[in-house]
């Protein structure tokens, strides 16, 4: 689970971490008082959404301007014409595809004189099996570009989860990092505190970028990217409350309502299918034969009928599908289960577009006599094989 | 031989009063008998389980009385996510040899502490977020189903557990059969990875050749082809067959598997299918095809 910006420096606020005044703003009303509770004489006014890159980005709207998604105000008057502009508008960057995202918040921050950028980020290091510091002097850049172009400008510390960030864990980062006098103090400092704030909220990834040294040599966290383990949301209510779902598809929420996992994707054939690798998959073999996936569904091990049901439906909700294909190997799930609760769906839906199942494993003779007596048009399949080759058939017939 | 389990493998279960545990120690009773001993639960101890066929297994209240009563070699665990790294610990402090978690949605940290307490211990851990393992007419830890296996002489290892079917299924289909079937998990951090089940593999007499499916995300497909060149320069090598899961998903988004990322650059198909075609691996473009490619790369 992402978070804004704005949160994710409130959470590392409240470990300690140096951040900047600032308030996020949701509506034009709200930004007067906003701005007068800093103390100026430079307001920075920052798009929220959930994609990098709003710096560099553009807005679709004309009368946005032609600036990017951080704006600086050098008086209150040019920090509220910002918010003016940007409110509600709609910003491309690199990464939020072509159709943009909506600004439906900004965060005004007070503003800092910057000396150096740097680059600071944590993350599980699946090689290691360890929590990871990634450190560069070359911040505020794609850090991607960075580790192609100049890799040997990347530091990586590993933390020992016995012991966590040691004395010599954070001397190696100040020392990556080209930290002196205050500048090395507050590193000593804040390297433990994000460790800790990692840990004990169980993100997946906390990027800084840029962390700075302001003229003053003091560091500051300038902007902050925190990603959740979705799998440990249970035990942190305060972060589950953070939850913006006006930056998530509308169909992934239902999913996710259901314990289904499910990503909208740009094809036109739908496919639910159990387990995530045959789901990816699934997803190739219609590539292979020559259409695209509308969508990966995963509807899981434990799935009963009204599971199925709804995955169908969420499926259905995208305009773009123009078939459907069913692919489930059970192991645990029983395939007379399967069966029945595609026929639910497609009785209730009306179905209107071509329905490919191939049905394997557990209970598959019972699974494949309920399909085949339904007197519904559903087309079976043998195989994975069989079963790709004729969806894209039927949709390409259509 | 198989690798990991075979028939003399005696198996306890954490978690088994739940239902998962319930129906799928039932089914790896009926499974050629698979030995399966006792089961545990903090507050159960000194209770009887009864299995679908009215077989009946003990309950202890821990993983190590549980070992110390029955002698058991591995542990299967189906406790839910919240309580399963706990879980696994328990088993690893019992000295249990081989641990098996079926559990999928253990937190990643959890993960973490475990495999700090992992490396320094004698287990060896299958999972999380795995189908578990199968010695065809001997033995089945987890939840593969049965009766799609054949004993034979392919070894079988992937990253997703239905995708570990396709390949067993496919392998019988072709007459092949399977020596053993191990499904290492799709998380992130896990207890054994494909490099380790390899070396098992190359080192098993009756294992004539692999079928390796990995998936989008991380960097393991690459070590094990890595692995693999080392070996053949050793004259250890046996015909392999892959498949790598995700060409067409988008950068950035996961897939179902916490693991299946692509993200920075890394985890990429088609790195991952070039590392692996430069170590020998014949990889299939479909998933459909993994046994007939296997037929076709043996005759040669």
């Amino acid at each position: 689970m992402n978070i804004h910006e704005h949160q994710a420096k409130a959470v590392l606020k409240e470990f300690g971490a140096p951040v900047a005044e600032g308030v996020a703003v949701f509506s034009v009303d709200e930004a007067p008082a906003a701005i007068d509770s800093l103390p100026g004489p430079l307001w920075v006014v920052k798009s929220q959404i959930h994609a990098g890159g709003r710096g560099k980005g553009k807005f679709k709207e004309k009368e946005a301007g032609e600036k990017g998604g951080v704006r600086l105000g050098f008086s209150k008057e040019e920090a509220l014409d910002h918010v003016k502009a940007m409110l509600g508008k709609t910003l491309v960057t690199a990464q939020t595809g072509a159709d943009g995202k909506q600004v439906n918040r900004l965060y005004i921050e007070a503003g800092a004189d910057i000396s150096r950028e740097l680059y600071l980020s944590l993350l599980v290091d699946r090689a290691t099996s360890k929590i990871a510091f990634v450190a560069s002097t070359e911040g505020g850049m794609d850090i991607e570009e960075v580790a192609h172009a100049t890799p040997e400008k990347i530091v990586t510390v590993q933390i020992e989860p016995s012991t966590g960030v040691t004395e010599a864990d954070a001397g190696k980062l100040c020392d990556a990092l080209k930290l002196d006098g205050a500048a090395r103090d507050d590193g000593m400092k804040l390297f433990p505190i994000l460790y800790k704030a990692f840990v004990e909220k169980d993100m997946s990834m906390l990027e800084i970028n840029p962390l700075i040294v302001m003229e003053d040599g003091h560091l500051r966290v300038l902007d902050a990217k925190v990603s959740f383990d979705g799998n440990a949301l249970f035990r942190h209510p305060d972060i589950q409350a953070l939850r913006d779902k006006t930056e998530e598809d509308e169909k992934e929420i239902e999913a996710a309502e259901w314990d289904l996992a499910y990503i909208a994707l740009d094809g036109t054939i739908g496919c639910m299918v159990n387990g995530a690798g045959l789901a990816m998959a699934t997803m190739d073999i219609i590539k292979l034969y020559g259409e695209e996936p509308a969508n990966f569904c995963d509807v899981g091990g434990g799935a009963n009928a009204e599971k199925v049901a709804a995955a169908f439906k969420i499926i259905m909700k995208d305009p773009n599908v123009k078939g459907i294909l069913v692919n489930i190997f059970g192991g645990i799930m029983k395939c007379d289960v399967i069966a029945e609760g595609v026929l639910q769906a497609v009785k209730e839906t009306n179905l209107a577009v071509p329905l490919v199942v191939r049905l394997e494993g557990t209970n598959v003779e019972a699974g494949k006599k309920i399909i085949a007596n339904s007197g519904l048009n559903v087309i079976p399949a043998d195989d994975l094989d069989d079963a790709a080759q004729k969806i894209v058939n039927a949709v390409k017939g259509a | 031989m198989s690798i990991l389990i075979d028939k003399n493998t005696k198996v306890i279960v954490q978690g088994l009063t739940g239902n998962t545990g319930s129906f799928h120690t039932s089914q790896a009773l009926e499974y050629f008998g698979t030995q399966m001993v006792a089961g545990t639960h903090p507050k159960k101890a000194g209770q009887k389980w009864t299995a679908a066929n009215g077989a009946e297994l003990p309950i202890y209240a821990n993983a190590g009385e549980a070992k110390e009563a029955t002698g058991a070699d591995a542990s299967v665990i189906y406790v839910p996510p919240a309580g399963a790294g706990a879980a696994i610990i328990e088993a690893i402090e019992a000295e249990i040899p081989l641990i098996v978690c079926i559990t999928e949605g253990v937190p990643v940290l959890d993960m973490v502490k475990v495999k700090d307490r992992l490396l320094k211990s004698k287990s060896r851990l299958i999972g999380p977020n795995c189908p578990g393992l199968l010695t065809p007419e001997q033995c089945k830890i987890g939840i593969m189903p049965g009766s799609i296996f054949k004993k034979g002489s392919v070894g079988v290892l992937s990253r997703s557990g239905t995708l570990t079917y396709e390949a067993v299924f496919q392998t019988t289909n072709e007459g092949l059969g399977q020596t053993t079937a191990v499904g290492i998990g799709g998380d992130p951090v896990k207890g054994t990875e494909f490099i380790d089940v390899l070396e098992m593999f190359l080192a098993d007499d009756e294992t004539k050749s692999i079928i390796m499916i990995g998936e989008i995300g991380g960097s393991a497909e690459e070590d094990a082809a890595q692995f693999l060149k080392d070996e053949a320069k050793k004259g250890r090598k046996k015909p392999m067959v892959g498949f790598i899961a995700g060409r067409t998903a988008p950068k950035g988004r996961t897939m179902g598997h916490a693991g299946a990322i692509v993200s920075g650059g890394k985890g990429g198909a088609e790195d991952k299918i070039e590392a692996m075609e430069s170590a020998g691996i014949r990889v299939s473009p479909s998933p459909a095809r993994l046994g007939v490619t296997m037929t076709e790369v043996l005759k040669g």
